[in-house]
């Protein structure tokens, strides 16, 4: 029974990670239209490449965070949590 | 000109040995101390030792030494790069220190109101060397310790201190005031909103770097398997020599560990400009003088 709850909880962490790694999608969508934008304004003013690319970055950047997090999170699932959670359980069934 | 650079040549050797040392003893550190690990061990910043304190132990970690050792490294930088500045002499030294105090300056300049403008460069070129010499420790194979969410969150909570401290400059109602806007229900959501601030930063800098670590690991884990499995037919010690993790990793560290190491130290510096920046109430500070002065015309 204990193997089976063990496999649960890893496959489980295993799973939670894949799905919070769909919130790449919204950080790629949106620094791609960052990096359009820039690029469309760039050809029209070449003069102000060095500022255009400088802001792009950092919005690119900033828009990064949320992906981040998803990303902290996943990593935090598949290397922290199974520990955790095995050795949660292991002390509720006193072992 | 000769005697001066000649009577700072003992000086320059001991900034020198200030800049190189503490890197060394980092390196030696991570090579006595880290366990031999086959495959790809993700774990936070190992422990030295415990100082017992009245509620918790007081954790000396990894991350907290090579901190120590990083700041003693950029100690010696400025002072190696400033010994012997003089307005008529202009070695490379001098023109580094003074392109560095430039470019802090430009942005402070650009990015800040202008009641910041004498006092701010100091803190946020001190923000940004730390953040990208702790990043780029990890090209040494250290443990960088900026992934380790207490350093960051250090920071962070220090940037939300001097957020705070601006906030205050209009008085204590004014700050209160400024949680009720504009409508009292929001009050949980402007606090929420307040607590966001050093969280996201601290955050964004942690995520960043220990994502490159992981990335990196994973990467070097995967390809001494593949050499492993491409090259194991080779005999003797032959077979058993990773060859496919010489180099390419490399690419990667490229990437992970300048690049995204130097923008991040940038962002964080920049943002705690704005944040700052922005905290400082000056047109409430503008319309109180405004009406100051029209009151003593009055009065006249």
């Amino acid at each position: 029974m204990l193997e089976l709850a063990i496999g649960i909880i890893l496959g489980c962490c295993a799973l939670g990670a894949g799905c919070a790694m769909i919130a790449g999608i919204g950080p790629g969508i949106g620094e791609g239209n960052a990096v359009a934008k820039a690029c469309e304004a760039i050809g029209r003013q070449p003069e102000c490449k060095g500022s255009v690319t400088s802001t792009m970055i950092m919005g690119c950047a900033i828009a990064e965070t949320t992906g981040i997090y998803a990303l902290v999170v996943a990593i935090l699932l598949i290397f922290v949590a199974p520990n955790t959670l095995v050795g949660v359980l292991k002390a509720a069934l006193g072992l | 000109m000769n005697d001066q650079q000649r009577k700072w040549r003992a000086k320059d050797g001991l900034y020198l040995a200030m800049i190189i040392v503490p890197i060394v003893i980092a390196i030696l550190i991570q090579i006595l101390t880290a366990p031999a690990s086959e495959g790809i061990s993700i774990t936070g910043a190992r422990i030295f030792f415990e100082i017992p304190m009245p509620l918790m132990p007081l954790l000396i970690t990894e991350a907290q030494v090579n901190s120590w050792l990083i700041m003693i490294t950029i100690v010696g930088v400025c002072l190696f790069l400033t010994n012997g500045i003089h307005e008529n002499r202009g070695d490379w030294r001098q023109m580094a220190s003074e392109w560095i105090v430039e470019k802090v300056d430009g942005l402070v300049t650009e990015n800040m109101d202008p009641v910041f403008h004498d006092s701010y460069a100091p803190f946020v070129a001190a923000v940004l060397a730390l953040s990208a010499f702790s990043s780029l420790m990890s090209l040494f194979g250290v443990y960088p310790p900026t992934s380790d969410l207490n350093v960051v969150g250090g920071w962070a909570i220090l940037v939300f201190i001097l957020i705070t401290k601006n906030k205050l400059k209009a008085g204590l109602w004014y700050y209160t005031k400024g949680y009720l806007e504009p409508i009292p229900v929001m009050l949980p959501m402007n606090i929420i909103s307040e607590i966001a601030t050093p969280v996201s930063m601290a955050f964004r800098h942690f995520g960043n770097v220990l994502s490159g670590s992981v990335i990196s690991a994973l990467v070097a884990w995967a390809l001494a398997g593949a050499s492993s499995a491409l090259l194991g037919w080779l005999p003797g010690f032959l077979g058993e020599i990773p060859i496919l993790r010489v180099g390419l990793p490399a690419i990667l560290s490229a990437y992970f560990d300048v690049f995204s190491g130097c923008i991040q130290a940038f962002i964080f510096s920049m943002l705690t400009m704005l944040y700052i920046s922005g905290a400082y109430p000056g047109d409430e500070l503008e319309a109180r003088k405004a009406k100051l002065a029209q009151k003593a015309a009055m009065a006249k």
